[in-house]
């Protein structure tokens, strides 16, 4: 491994997951280093979204040794401290942002702490999340994720399909949000969106193709293309 | 259990109805509009009425329930949150019983104003206590909510759902001893229908049509009715699982 940090959040040793009868992860070993945020970046299909349910605990047929925040995946007290988001925008469609938000907050025992307003809701707060827009969804969905503040954040493709700007903002949030001392795992299969990471976790078919930071990807690659630096990293595999 | 998670998932269910005013005009309307049905069918025959009125009073609300919990539940598991909450601290158990009472309320408010209908203005004439009647009634909602918790784990699509109902009611309403009566079936139907919770809801109501006061037979049906429900509901439970493919 290219990072090994003592304060690793979350450790992956010899992960093999089977769906449907077929390994989609092949003996993944990764670690993901704590108050940082670790890009998980891959095309699809590459089981980006497979290794971040694994480590929410919801994957079934999994093997090998996972550890978050020292505990076994899906325990009571990982389930404490997780924020999961997942790929699809998993909110009630027949509620309003307002009555999903709080709800996701009782669950969790929290308050909104200003989320709304972090997450430029706040107008849409008293509509049906049926009647918003996409980006509007994808937003309360992560503003779910985000409810009572929880150190781990597994947020899997939370900007794929936003507006430029909104995706820029919410990298600038998932930066603070690690300086506050989160520890984040967002996957993209945007290669693009790597640079806006501290640290990376190259996936391709299954397999682990580099960790390390965007910097070293640059450096090793020669470009800063993330593009070509990605297909660079697997020609010379 | 958490009641403040329960209840706080009871509350989110309700607010879900409020917004879907239709399936609730749909769930209180339906089983009194084929109730009406069944009295204008048999305007001339009033015996007939009385003799199916009370059993249909506990079959139309177990079938309109069970579609409506089936069908929610199953949204939850198909859009995703199902899978997410139980990421967070919320218990199974405390999941289904939050839908149980709000489902529950929604199944009583009916079962009450089908049964003070077929009472009143429809003149279902009773020998039993009719509150007895309203109670069974609502029982047998409660089943419907169990039995349709349970369907939503065993259906991968809305329309599956809706295939269920055949399978999950169609046969015990034909062996309930609403067309024919349990003890004149031939003995392997009888036993089958021995395991059926609608045969009890049926018998219960059989008891309240025919005998004055509350026999601890009909104590019994209802208990067993009752009993159905909470199985079906702890058999739901045991299918939400938090590890999927």
């Amino acid at each position: 491994m290219d990072i090994v940090r003592a304060g690793a959040a979350i450790q992956v040793a010899d992960l093999t997951v089977h769906r449907g009868g077929r390994p989609v992860l092949h003996h993944v070993t990764a670690s993901i280093a704590a108050g940082r945020v670790t890009g998980l970046v891959g095309p699809s299909g590459s089981g980006k979204s497979t290794l971040i349910r694994a480590i929410a605990g919801v994957q079934a047929g999994v093997t090998g040794a996972l550890s978050v925040l020292g505990e076994t995946p899906g325990s009571a007290a990982v389930r404490r401290r997780l924020g999961y988001m997942t790929q699809a925008a998993s909110v009630y469609e027949d509620l309003t942002v307002a009555e999903n938000l709080g709800y996701f907050a009782a669950i969790r025992g929290a308050g909104l702490d200003g989320l709304l307003g972090r997450l430029q809701l706040e107008p849409e707060a008293d509509r049906l999340v049926r009647n918003v827009s996409g980006g509007q969804r994808a937003r309360v969905s992560l503003a779910v994720a985000l409810v009572g503040r929880p150190p781990l954040l597994l947020l899997d493709e939370p900007t794929v399909g936003l507006d430029p700007l909104l995706r820029r903002e919410l990298w600038a949030l998932f930066g603070e949000l690690a300086r506050e001392g989160a520890t984040l795992l967002v996957s993209s299969h945007v290669l693009d969106e790597a640079r806006h990471c501290d640290d990376l976790l190259l996936l391709r078919d299954g397999l682990i193709v580099a960790q390390l930071t965007p910097a070293e990807l640059r450096e090793r690659t020669g470009t800063d293309d993330m593009d070509e630096a990605f297909v660079r990293l697997i020609e010379r595999q | 259990m958490n009641p403040a998670r329960t209840f706080a998932t009871a509350r989110r269910v309700l607010e879900q109805l409020r917004h879907d005013p239709r399936t609730i005009a749909v769930m209180i309307l339906v089983p009194c509009v084929l109730l009406t049905l069944l009295r204008l069918i048999y305007w001339h025959r009033r015996l007939v009425f009385d003799v199916a009125g009370a059993p249909l009073l506990a079959i139309f609300p177990l079938i309109t329930v069970f579609l409506v919990t089936s069908v929610a539940l199953l949204r939850e598991r198909l859009a995703g949150t199902l899978e997410r909450l139980l990421t967070m601290p919320l218990g199974r158990l405390e999941l289904l019983v939050g839908y149980a009472l709000s489902f529950g309320m929604l199944a009583t408010v009916q079962a009450v104003v089908a049964s003070l209908l077929t009472l009143g203005p429809l003149g279902l004439r009773v020998r039993g206590p009719e509150g007895l009647v309203v109670v069974l009634a609502v029982s047998v909602a409660l089943l419907g909510l169990g039995l349709g918790l349970l369907a939503s784990a065993f259906a991968r699509s809305e329309f599956q759902v809706v295939q269920f109902l055949p399978l999950f009611v169609f046969p015990q309403l034909l062996l309930c001893g609403l067309l024919v009566p349990r003890d004149r079936m031939p003995a392997a139907l009888h036993a089958i229908s021995d395991v059926l919770p609608m045969s009890y809801a049926v018998d219960g109501m059989h008891h309240l049509t025919r005998e004055t006061g509350a026999s601890a037979a009909l104590w019994g049906d209802i208990l067993i009715v009752l009993a159905f429900a909470t199985g079906a509901l702890m058999l739901g439970a045991a299918t939400v699982r938090r590890r999927t493919a």
